[in-house]
């Protein structure tokens, strides 16, 4: 009954924390593009315009629920729930602390404790490519066919330089289990932290890049293609099935800001500095072991919050500031130069773990 | 799921499973600007063949050219090129006094070089603007539609409107410029080149821009001769050209600038043309600030002069003058002029055949746009959708210049 009530615990922290910064988001998107673009953004709903998400998902709530002639129902609706819940599940498996005590008993900050973790990860990220066609070919259109065709196979061709720059780390840490990737990561290489990016830069770069491939954000968001394709694969998508998809861009990202945290930055390992915070508090309240690994757990949360934030960041920043590619020049980057420098930085790495290790 | 195979629409539509598919690029598209429409046969993402339909936005202007008088139809020239109206209005007062042989006062003539460079500023940004939006950067966008503001707040404090002016009269101008105009101007053209160079610093070097335009929508010289393109596509494809130098009217003899050419004629070179069409623009709006004369606005023939109203209302044979030239129209003589100046799209003229009386006889309009559609069908063939929006950007096409 207890490992149930944390498992449901932990369940609604994860969909509370991802599903509750998405409006968050959705404000920080526009109010940072006006920031570099010159501009105010919204300003009018709530104070900072903040509630100005709530607003559009009840302008969204109360739109027509249109099916276009033709579409086929079943995978017409599919498409947007399967686009929310892949990304979702995928986060099942990010630690988002190392431990805590609650009644005595050890409770690990992560949904589902496996071994295959990052495998686990890829297969659902791998899913994201199905509501792309599934959305594409149901809604009858040309132009949605176009934008899931494009949408598709870039998904599938970064999927392979991402899945290469992965394995790279994986013969780094040795695991598959996230947990053990986070505790390998938390020595420090001199004056700089052990963190996978330092360890595997090449690496950690083909896997940012990839991400914003496989998220369909700028300068990668071909399948949309608003100036081209019009809307691409959900062009005929309205109200909250076109919400859905919104929110599974941006659940898609945080999903992806976890993973690269996870594997490339430390995960939840505490940021520098931390410690001496976390020793002041648990002096200061008289914590035994128990409390102090408990604020341990907080910071740790706070760490990977922080780093994920950062990448969000970096995703808005760099929605607005790059140019779109064409489908072709895509293709060309994750084919021709992508693929083949994670291929031989994987060949690099791995002798290099050998030679290290002997 | 079998239905979705077996439905009855699927029998009519069977084009959608073909790998030549027929799609539409507008009228209703958001890269299509205005309501062009390009049918395209594709093959995956490639256009094999293309067929570009003109006509939606036809407003018969050219026939009510001969319907109203010759100052009513100054409000139509607005309605033209709507990013460039000062540009349109004066082009067209040009044509009426050629016909009428009236030279402005010089004051005027500056007022005017001054009101067509902003113009060419505000048309050159729109279409580099929507090109880097077209391509996904919509910061550069926004960036320049800034300045395009600051432009219009001026061309507001000249004549009262932003988009459609209506500024030119024949033989003059509506209203004198403002006290304070000239360190507006000046301000202007301290702090645009910055946003310019700020531009250039985020698309000129950046690899995605590079890779999306450069040897994309390429129109060789001789194509651009084949079509008679004008104004900065023709000057990209390498042909020095600009009636401003080549045929000067008004002040441009005495004013220093550079024609800017390109060489390759793609999507690039036009890019880079049109950014330093906008610099020299600004050269030239410097120089006509600082020499910009007092003296008459007004030509003194009394056919148009247009009386001052306090005149008006204080003197009973200038109020019947007034009365005359707005219910009747001005008088011009027998005759038949094209008139045509470097607007900011190419070469923009106006054939008048006057048979005496208020009205024009033929009213016609030689727009640049027409010209570069025309040439748009046959570059387009054999690109990729993001070539033909990239393409259709960087040639700025209005399309209510291109079906009048």
């Amino acid at each position: 009954m207890f490992d149930l009530s944390m498992m449901m615990a932990k369940i609604v922290v994860i969909l509370v924390g991802t599903l509750g910064v998405v409006p968050v988001m959705v404000w920080f998107e526009r109010r940072g593009a006006a920031w570099m673009q010159g501009r105010i953004g919204p300003n009018r709903v709530g104070p900072f315009g903040l509630m100005q998400p709530l607003a559009d998902v009840i302008k969204f709530i109360f739109k027509e629920t249109f099916t276009p002639r033709g579409a086929n129902k079943f995978y017409y609706l599919m498409a947007p729930i399967i686009a929310l819940i892949a990304p979702l599940c995928a986060l099942a498996v990010i630690p988002f602390g190392s431990k805590a005590f609650v009644n005595g008993h050890e409770v690990i900050l992560q949904v589902a404790q496996m071994d295959t973790g990052v495998l686990f990860i890829l297969a659902f990220a791998g899913l994201e490519v199905y509501p792309v066609i599934l959305a594409g070919w149901a809604s009858r259109n040309k132009y949605t066919v176009l934008g899931a065709l494009r949408g598709s196979s870039q998904i599938v061709s970064y999927e392979i330089s991402m899945g290469l720059a992965l394995l790279s780390m994986l013969v780094v840490y040795g695991s598959f289990n996230p947990h053990d990737m986070v505790s390998w990561q938390q020595g420090s290489l001199g004056f700089i932290p052990r963190w996978g990016a330092f360890v595997n830069p090449i690496g950690a770069l083909i896997f940012w890049i990839s991400i914003f491939a496989e998220t369909n954000r700028l300068p990668f968001d071909l399948a949309e293609g608003e100036s081209e394709l019009v809307a691409g694969y959900h062009l005929e998508y309205g109200g909250m099935k076109f919400a859905a998809f919104f929110m599974a861009e941006y659940v898609a990202m945080i999903m992806a800001s976890a993973l690269i945290s996870t594997l490339y930055f430390g995960g939840y390992g505490i940021l520098p500095g931390m410690e001496f915070a976390i020793n002041l508090i648990s002096n200061f309240f008289a914590f035994g072991e128990v409390g102090m690994q408990n604020t341990k757990a907080v910071f740790e949360f706070i760490s990977l919050a922080s780093k994920i934030a950062v990448f969000m960041f970096l995703f808005v920043w760099v929605r607005w500031t790059l140019p779109r590619f064409r489908f072709d020049q895509l293709m060309d980057l994750g084919w021709k130069i992508l693929f083949p420098i994670a291929l031989i930085n994987l060949v690099v790495v791995t002798i290099g773990v050998y030679y290290f290790n002997s | 799921m079998s239905s979705f195979f077996n439905d009855k629409d699927s029998q009519q539509s069977n084009d959608f499973y073909n790998p030549n598919v027929l799609i539409n690029l507008g009228p209703s598209h958001p890269a299509m600007h205005g309501t062009l429409r390009v049918m395209c046969r594709i093959n995956g993402e490639t256009i094999e063949d293309a067929a570009c339909e003109i006509g939606y936005l036809h407003r018969a202007i050219e026939k009510l050219g001969e319907d109203k008088t010759y100052h009513q139809w100054m409000v139509y020239t607005d309605r033209l090129n709507y990013c460039s109206a000062l540009n349109n209005n004066i082009a067209y007062a040009m044509a009426v006094e050629n016909i009428m042989n009236i030279t402005p006062t010089e004051r005027c003539q500056y007022i005017r070089v001054i009101c067509m460079e902003l113009s060419r500023i505000i048309d050159h940004i729109i279409c580099v603007a929507i090109n880097a939006l077209d391509l996904g950067a919509m910061t550069v966008f926004w960036l320049l539609y800034h300045w395009r503001e600051e432009a219009y707040t001026m061309i507001e404090s000249m004549c009262g409107m932003r988009l459609t002016t209506t500024y030119a009269r024949i033989g003059g101008m509506s209203y004198d410029l403002p006290d304070n105009f000239s360190e507006r101007l000046w301000k202007f053209c301290e702090e645009f080149p910055k946003a310019l160079d700020e531009v250039e610093g985020l698309l000129t070097s950046n690899r995605i821009w590079i890779d999306r335009t450069k040897g994309v929508g390429v129109i060789t010289k001789e194509d651009a001769l084949k079509f008679s393109l004008t104004g900065p596509t023709l000057r990209a494809s390498g042909i020095d050209h600009d009636l401003r130098r080549d045929r000067p009217y008004y002040m441009y003899p005495d004013l220093d600038f550079d024609v800017v050419v390109g060489s390759n004629g793609d999507v690039y070179d036009r890019y880079l043309v049109r950014l330093e069409e906008m610099k020299q623009s600004v050269r030239i709006l410097q120089q006509c600030n600082k020499r910009i004369p007092n003296g008459p606005l007004w030509v003194d023939d009394k056919r148009v002069h247009i009386p001052d109203k306090l005149e008006v209302y204080t003197k009973m044979e200038v109020l019947i003058h007034h009365f005359k030239i707005f219910m009747e129209g001005i008088d011009v003589p027998k005759g038949e002029a094209f008139t045509c100046v470097e607007g900011p799209n190419g070469e923009l003229g106006f054939y008048i055949v006057s048979r005496g009386g208020p009205k024009a006889w033929r009213m016609r309009v030689k727009s640049p746009s027409f010209m570069l559609f025309q040439g748009f069908e046959a570059s387009i063939k054999g690109g990729k959708i993001p070539d033909a929006v990239a393409h259709l950007g960087s040639v700025n096409i209005i399309a209510g210049e291109l079906d009048r």
